[in-house]
């Protein structure tokens, strides 16, 4: 355990009333401060019901939960939930109150003073993007279904709660939307550090919107828990590699930046009206069939096939064909990819801040950064058996 | 669903005025994708409702049947050249007025009863532990609003006696129903999500019941309690039979004397109450409705 566990199950258990087969089985779970740990799994897994166990929505039929340290099994369960934001699907604001007044909920249960639960609406609805003097007394009809989830996170946040449970908050919302919520939620969580557990049924959500994702089974089982990279790169056993699916590859190059891990590669360049001998021959030593001229900022131009260098003719700025494709230092490789396959070159040019240029991506990084991934997931996992 | 022009029109019209659009963003931009809210087209009927129509118009028919209804009083010739017995079956202070006054006392207090017992009721049967006694207790009372009002009266004078309490209280019975089943159909119909999200930050259940349940079941409620009032200013007319008063006693003198002025005066009277108190029902429905639901 090494950052703090804000919330801890231990060996929680819930069988509904009327069900003999356990809906959560003896699930012990840490949650780390300021983490968002994603709990994914097929329909019916218990993802919702492990949520609402931590609120105590649903009173465990056995274990523990302890928030802080604290043993919350016992304590008045109303009160606990002040404490904690809860973010449903159906959003389920307050039809016949106002925006303002659906935010103001805790705040007002807790007593704060007037002034400053006005401030603290205003302060909510511009942190999810929406304007306080034109949704402030607006009732929830008025608003569209992203607009609406948007109140429904302001209003889980009311009372500055340190723990946030969110249940495929933007199930229900527009993939284009839906996208634009999840990075807006992600850049407001960069600031506010919330200690947040989200359950979707997504993994393609669960991996963008997760610092560790618990890939569940049947009666809320783990079968793995870890950062979306390490589960990527090593999924445990067949189960989760069916749960994360096709691509899994693919999407673990999200994980990957060019400067980190990627030794870049020198690549013949040149500048205009400088000798094309002494380039051919820099191409042919490197073996390949492209030149790349560089401005005289050395940001890349153009790409000049080793064909047009021959008889001595010099290059100009509108020999051989315009770089359209090229990344950043610090760029995933996801998007180094992405350029790679519409680069004349096949291979990516990498520029610096500046837009100089720095050296080129190749398939072969791509592979090698894969395999070291996998690599190192893997010995972590021996690791982790070998001292168990 | 068709519609003329000229009726897309005055429904047109009628929106402008009782349905403004929210108005357009001047938003942060953020939000091109998020489709607004899109009006329903709705039929003739519907936007003549949201019109209020009927509420604007009911007023002056129930003024224009009180003025026919007075000047046909006028016109009878009491005292001089009416019968006798007609003459004292409509005198005005002696028999309309305390007739009416009788009649609207029974109603206001079965009424007041039904909705004292029904709605606590229709609370209780919708919460844990009672709720799932629910439909059962429904049915039952299904069945029991099959029987015939004049058996129920008769049944209640066997065990009270005659007199005005066992009106009231057998009118109250009767007009339990509605009242006891929109409050739970009403209660029921508020979004599980929206409860959900309630008891999510930290509402106690009777927060949750008091300041969203109930309010959100209001116009439900509202409207059950509207039909037994007018069940009970209807079955007040048959207060009569067990010694309770009411226009019922008018009527029921025209129909003995084949008096048709009597027994028109009389129903006419009944007429324009039911009316007037449906319309304040209409009215309270209108303006008690939650905001923004
Ligand atoms: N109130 C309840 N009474 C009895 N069984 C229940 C109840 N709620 C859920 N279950 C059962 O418990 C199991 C887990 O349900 P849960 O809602 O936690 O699943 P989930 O992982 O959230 O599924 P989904 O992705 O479909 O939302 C299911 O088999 C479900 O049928
Ligand atoms: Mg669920």
């Amino acid at each position: 355990m090494s950052p703090d566990a804000k919330i801890r199950l231990d060996h929680v258990e819930k069988t509904y009333p009327g069900t003999k087969v356990p809906a959560v089985e003896s699930l012990s779970l840490e949650v780390y401060e300021g983490e968002i740990l994603v709990l994914v799994g097929p329909s019916g897994c218990g993802k919702s019901t492990t949520l609402r166990l931590i609120n105590r929505m649903i009173e465990p039929t056995g274990g523990r939960i302890y928030l802080d340290d604290e043993d919350v099994t016992k304590v008045n369960a109303d009160k606990l939930r002040r404490r904690i934001g809860y973010v449903i699907q159906q959003i389920g604001l307050f039809p016949h109150q106002t925006i303002a007044q659906n935010i103001a909920t805790v705040p007002k249960m807790l007593g704060w003073d007037k002034a400053k639960v006005a401030e603290r609406i205003d302060r909510l609805l511009t942190v999810v993007g929406l304007d306080p003097d034109t949704y402030r007394d607006r009732y929830p009809k008025e608003l569209s279904g992203g607009q609406a989830q948007r109140v429904g996170v302001a209003r889980a946040l009311g009372a500055d709660p340190e723990i946030m449970l969110m249940d495929e908050p933007f199930g229900a919302i527009d993939p284009i939307t839906r996208d634009r919520l999840q990075n807006e939620f992600l850049s407001v969580q960069e600031d506010l550090r919330k200690t947040i557990v989200f359950v979707t049924h997504d993994i393609d959500e669960a991996i963008k919107m997760g610092d560790r994702i618990a890939i569940l089974g049947d009666r809320s089982h783990i079968r793995q828990i870890d950062t979306p990279e390490r589960i990527l790169a090593f999924p445990v056993d067949d189960f989760v590699r069916d749960f994360i699916g096709e691509g899994s590859t693919l999407k673990g190059l999200h994980f990957e930046t060019v400067d980190e891990h990627v030794t870049l590669e020198p690549y013949p360049t040149m500048h205009v009206g400088e000798d094309p001998t002494a380039a051919v021959a820099r191409a042919r030593e490197a073996g390949t069939d492209w030149v790349l001229l560089l401005d005289d900022q050395e940001h890349p131009t153009r790409w000049v096939p080793v064909s047009d260098l021959g008889g001595g003719s010099t290059v100009s700025s509108d020999s051989g064909s315009e770089v359209v494709a090229k990344v950043s230092l610090g760029a995933t490789l996801f998007e180094a990819l992405e350029q790679m396959l519409i680069s004349e070159a096949a291979v990516s040019p990498v520029v610096r801040e500046d837009g100089s240029f720095y050296g080129v991506v190749r398939l072969t990084h791509l592979n090698k950064a894969i395999r070291r991934a996998r690599l190192e997931a893997r010995e972590h996992y021996a690791q982790l058996e070998a001292t168990s | 669903m068709s519609m003329t022009g000229a009726q897309g029109r005055i429904g047109y019209e009628g929106q402008e005025k009782d349905n403004p659009e929210p108005p357009p963003d001047p938003n942060t931009g953020s939000d091109a994708t998020d489709a607004a809210p899109t009006e329903q087209p709705a039929s003739w009927f519907l936007r003549a409702r949201e019109m209020n129509l009927g509420l604007k118009l009911a007023p002056v028919a129930i003024a224009l049947l009180g003025l026919g209804l007075f000047l046909y009083y006028r016109s009878l010739g009491l005292g001089t050249t009416a019968p006798s017995s007609q003459t004292s079956a409509l005198e005005w202070s002696t028999k309309l007025w305390p007739q009416l006054t009788q009649h609207l006392t029974i109603a206001f207090w079965s009424t007041i009863i039904v909705v004292v017992i029904a709605i606590p009721l229709g609370i209780a049967l919708t919460r844990e532990p009672l709720r799932r006694y629910g439909p059962a207790f429904v049915s039952t009372a299904n069945a029991g609003q099959a029987l015939p009002a004049y058996g129920l009266l008769i049944i209640f004078l066997t065990l009270m006696g005659q007199g005005l309490t066992t009106v009231v209280v057998a009118l109250a019975v009767y007009a339990l129903l509605p009242v006891l089943r929109n409050t739970m159909v009403g209660l029921d119909g508020v979004d599980r999500g929206i409860i959900e999200a309630g008891r999510g930050m930290g509402m106690t259940r009777g927060q949750v019941l008091t300041r969203i349940e109930l309010p959100l079941a209001v116009p439900v409620i509202l409207a059950g309690i509207r039909v037994a009032m007018i069940l009970n200013i209807g079955m007040a007319t048959l207060a009569f039979l067990i010694g309770g008063g009411g226009l019922g006693v008018t009527i029921s003198v025209g129909l003995k004397l084949q008096q048709n002025e009597v027994l028109l005066v009389g129903s006419t009277l009944v007429a324009i109450v039911a009316l007037s108190f449906d319309w304040v029902g209409a009215v309270a429905e209108k303006y008690l409705r939650p905001r923004g639901v």
